[in-house]
């Protein structure tokens, strides 16, 4: 059963050439572009099931497809490499990537360009199934960067609205800059060690390295900075609420479930080698705190509702890295299973919404949709209940709390961080519900919903509530099943005890968050701040902090003043002025060419005389 | 012999100089075929009757002759000798003077460096000019011939309507 | 008793009058007959060379010079009737048609 892992990446691909080439009508493109992801991850499940049942040994399955570079300093395999992180990542991506493209299929229906978005989005997932089964970085950069290219795609879908030109252009330029790191980093490494097979790179690296040394930390900056861009992570964290121009769908897997996920993965990947660079995992926690808070911060004042998901999805991301910057693994690995699951619910939901009210937006011209959408408000209260980590009932919670355990064992500070990004995670996507869903109507609906709309909602929905319990916590039983399953290939996720204050606070913060943003609703606080021109505050915290604009003054701005001043092409200037200064003499010396044969003999014999007299004389 | 060669010199230089500043170009060709003369009594004085006979018969006999029957072809009236005097003007001299000036001093310095043979000139007769000429350069006879033909073609071939 | 520098001086004086007259001149025939002031000139300066060393060699050259002299002006004073014939005028600058624009 195992052996067929080859086929679980191939299948989409197949499906996006099939659809780029053939372009066939809506039906069919359906059928294929659903059907080559459903595909996948029946073969998927049917892998995950034989690993349960019959674990490979060493808890490590290896397919070898071929040989891709063969030189005598550096050789790379194109091999699948199947353990517990990858299996994990591999349903996530398929399991969740079918009910999206499920979804999409009616979502995207009369849209032109049908069979062109589901070869993208086919496309997609098989690049990042070949990023997360990827034996060799090498592999998995390919993957990397064909993410990235079918993200820049899909972003600029309805490419006809220049905005959405420029938003995919954001999202792609933000994401090489941070690539080129990456890129550095694999160098580096393939440099030194002559290959990036990822497992024998690590040991090597283990080996030679000592820990907290200069290449270590070079390497694994490097590396990180890949995977901040990928993620949406400060400082290059300002593609992604732009990034929401493209189809909700899109934003579902892509910007929510999988993509922004890939710098998790890669860390959790080769954790060897930030385990000897302590000081970029100081650097993690320390910025996926600052991150965290910052995305939370901006979520506040949003008013488009994609909008308020994305920085919702920064500031979980940010939650990941901060297990990550602790050093628990599993612990981000499981948030970011609960948060695949709740957040594509939350921005399907938000699609189904939208696609109900002529693709309206904005927070504020919706309202009292519970009575009138129900299925829309029963999937996004479900995630929000999920994002905002309410005790039990939803799988958040677990997640959340294991994370925080984590960042209670690195640093208190760092944990009172994410308690008060949890209580505004809270507040911002409950303001959101509120505002949405209670209170008057303002706007009309139109259409209905068809089974492909309901069902991945419904099964979502179903798993936000419930896949929790996968990895219960100390005070509830302590059934840690992800943490049994992952542990041979992350290592002990070290499960300490931790003093009562953390699930104490992590049970109230959710509360304390929902009441307030209720109470602020009940006065109109919510409404009223979006009527009047933002002060400077939330016009800061609209744009959280403004790095758009740093980063316009501080990179954009010089760099068009350059482009200002070469516009003339000075380098060119001396080819230019070898041209003139030739047309010049050119243009002199035609005047010696009058016609006039007494000059022509006058010239002639001055000539001769003065060849005679250097004869004579000389 | 040395006064009738200084006398024949300054003759031949007067009627040259003569000869290229006239505004007519009969009065020019006449002047040219005076100095022609009194270069062929030069010639008799430095012992060569024959280059000095040949100089009389050929250079202003035929080619000095063939330029006048020419000049009189074209027909000059008073309105070419007007223009000719308003092309001489004094400006134009200035810088062919220069150009002849330079070439006359190196020219001079060559000669005057030159060292002299003051021995008795003898005189070449033509039987001895005949005798070098068939003997030893008898090539260059074909060849001076060759381009007497080709001359002939070409004006042939050139003055045809 | 002349030594051959006072042939060859006029020889010099009447080349150089010969090369003043070409350049000054602008009308056609007096070109054609500075040229052939020239060339006798050389043949002057020919005669003078055989004077000083006392061979009959000055005298052949003096014959070729003559023999060119003939032949190209046979030519040139074709060429001067073509020219007037096409120009109506015996200006030598008016014969600039291979002049640059």
């Amino acid at each position: 059963m195992v052996s067929l892992l080859w086929l679980v990446p191939t299948l989409p691909l197949l499906g996006a050439a099939l659809l780029g080439l053939l372009a066939p009508g809506p039906r069919v493109s359906a059928v294929i572009g659903a059907g080559s992801v459903g595909a996948s991850a029946i073969i998927a499940s049917a892998i995950g099931i034989s690993w349960l049942n019959h674990v490979p040994p060493g808890h490590v399955f290896v397919q070898n497809l071929w040989c891709w570079i063969s030189l005598p300093g550096f050789s790379a395999k194109i091999s699948l490499y199947l353990d517990p992180i990858s299996l994990l990542m591999m349903l996530v991506i398929t399991i969740v990537g079918f009910f999206i493209h499920l979804f999409s299929t009616e979502y995207m229906a009369g849209e032109d360009g049908y069979s062109r978005y589901f070869a993208y989005l086919n496309l997609f997932v098989a690049s990042m199934l070949l990023l997360v089964l990827a034996d060799d970085l090498l592999v998995m950069f390919v993957g990397w960067e064909g993410v990235g290219v079918c993200s820049y795609l899909l972003v600029g879908f309805w490419f006809q609205e220049s905005a959405n030109g420029y938003a995919a252009q954001k999202s792609f330029v933000v994401t090489r800059i941070a690539d080129i790191a990456m890129l550095a980093g694999l160098l580096l490494l393939a440099v030194k060690f002559g290959t990036l097979s990822i497992q024998p790179l690590l040991a090597y690296a283990a080996a030679a390295w000592p820990h907290g040394g200069v290449w270590p930390e070079t390497a694994a900056a490097l590396l990180l900075i890949g995977g901040l861009g990928k993620s949406a992570q400060a400082p290059l964290h300002t593609w992604l609420p732009d990034a929401m121009a493209g189809p909700t769908p899109v934003s579902a897997l892509i910007h929510a479930a999988t993509m922004v996920t890939a710098g998790v993965y890669l860390v959790v990947r080769t954790h060897v080698l930030f385990l000897l660079a302590p000081v970029v995992m100081e650097a993690i926690a320390i910025g996926a705190a600052a991150t965290l808070l910052i995305a939370a911060f901006a979520g506040l004042v949003q008013t488009d509702i994609k909008r308020v998901l994305a920085y919702s999805t920064m500031s979980q991301i940010g939650y990941m890295f901060l297990a990550l910057g602790a050093g628990a693994w599993s612990a981000a690995l499981f948030h970011f299973l609960t948060h695949a699951v709740f957040k594509a619910l939350l921005f399907l939901s938000a699609g189904a919404i939208t696609m109900r009210l002529h693709h309206e937006q904005n927070i504020f011209a919706m309202g009292g949709l519970r009575t009138k959408l129900p299925v829309a408000f029963w999937g996004f209260l479900i995630g929000s209940a999920s994002l905002a980590a309410l005790p039990l009932i939803s799988a958040g919670f677990f997640s959340k709390e294991m994370v925080l355990g984590a960042a209670w064992n690195l640093s208190p500070a760092l944990w009172a961080a994410g308690i008060l990004g949890a209580v505004l995670t809270a507040i911002y996507i409950f303001r959101a519900v509120f505002v949405v869903f209670l209170g008057p109507a303002h706007s009309e609906i139109s259409g209905a919903y068809g089974v492909r709309i309901v069902l991945p909602l419904a099964v979502l929905a179903a798993a936000a509530l419930t896949i929790g319990w996968l990895e219960t916590p100390w005070f509830l039983g302590g059934h840690a099943m992800l943490s049994e399953m992952l542990a041979p290939a992350v290592g002990d996720s070290g499960e300490r005890g931790v003093s009562a204050i953390v699930p104490l606070a992590g049970i109230a913060a959710p509360f304390l968050g929902i009441a307030i943003a209720y109470l602020l609703y009940r006065r109109g606080y919510w409404h009223a701040q979006a009527a009047r021109a933002p002060g400077f505050l939330a016009g800061a915290l609209r744009s959280a902090f403004g790095f758009d604009a740093l980063y316009d003054l501080l990179l954009v701005q010089p760099f068009l003043a350059c482009v200002r001043a070469l516009r003339h092409d000075p380098v060119d200037m001396f080819a230019v002025a070898l041209e003139k200064l030739a047309l010049t003499l050119h243009r002199r010396l035609r005047g010696s060419q009058n016609g006039r044969i007494r000059r022509y003999a006058a010239w002639l014999m001055a000539g001769s005389v003065a060849t005679i007299a250097i004869l004579v004389f000389g | 012999m040395t006064a009738v060669f200084f006398v024949a010199a300054v003759i031949t230089l007067i009627t040259t100089a003569l000869a290229i500043t006239r505004a007519n170009p009969v009065h020019g060709l006449l002047n040219f075929v005076l100095s022609l003369l009194s270069m062929a009594v030069i010639f008799f004085t430095l012992g060569a009757p024959f280059a000095a006979a040949l100089e009389v018969m050929v250079y202003a006999g035929a080619v000095v002759v063939l330029f006048l029957f020419v000049v009189m072809m074209l027909s000059l009236d008073t309105r070419a000798a007007r223009r000719e005097r308003e092309w001489m003007v004094k400006t134009v001299w200035v810088l062919p003077i220069v150009l002849v000036a330079v070439l006359g001093g190196v020219l001079a310095r060559v000669m005057f460096f030159s060292p002299g043979d003051d021995s008795a000139p003898t005189v070449i007769t033509p039987q001895e000019v005949g005798a070098h000429l068939f003997s030893g350069g008898i090539g260059a006879v074909e060849l001076a011939s060759m381009l007497l033909l080709a001359g002939l073609i070409g004006a042939f071939h050139m003055g045809r309507k | 008793m002349i030594s051959w520098q006072m042939p060859a001086g006029l020889a010099i004086a009447l080349f150089l009058m010969g090369l003043l007259g070409l350049l000054a001149r602008r009308s056609l025939v007096f070109v054609l007959m500075s040229i052939e002031i020239m060339l006798n000139a050389a043949g002057l300066l020919f005669i003078a060379a055989g004077m000083r060393w006392h061979t009959a060699d000055g005298q052949i050259m003096f014959i070729f010079v003559l023999n060119l002299a003939g032949a190209e002006l046979a030519l040139g004073l074709i060429f001067l009737l073509r020219l007037r014939a096409r120009l109506t005028t015996l200006d030598g600058d008016a014969a600039n048609l291979l002049r640059d624009a």
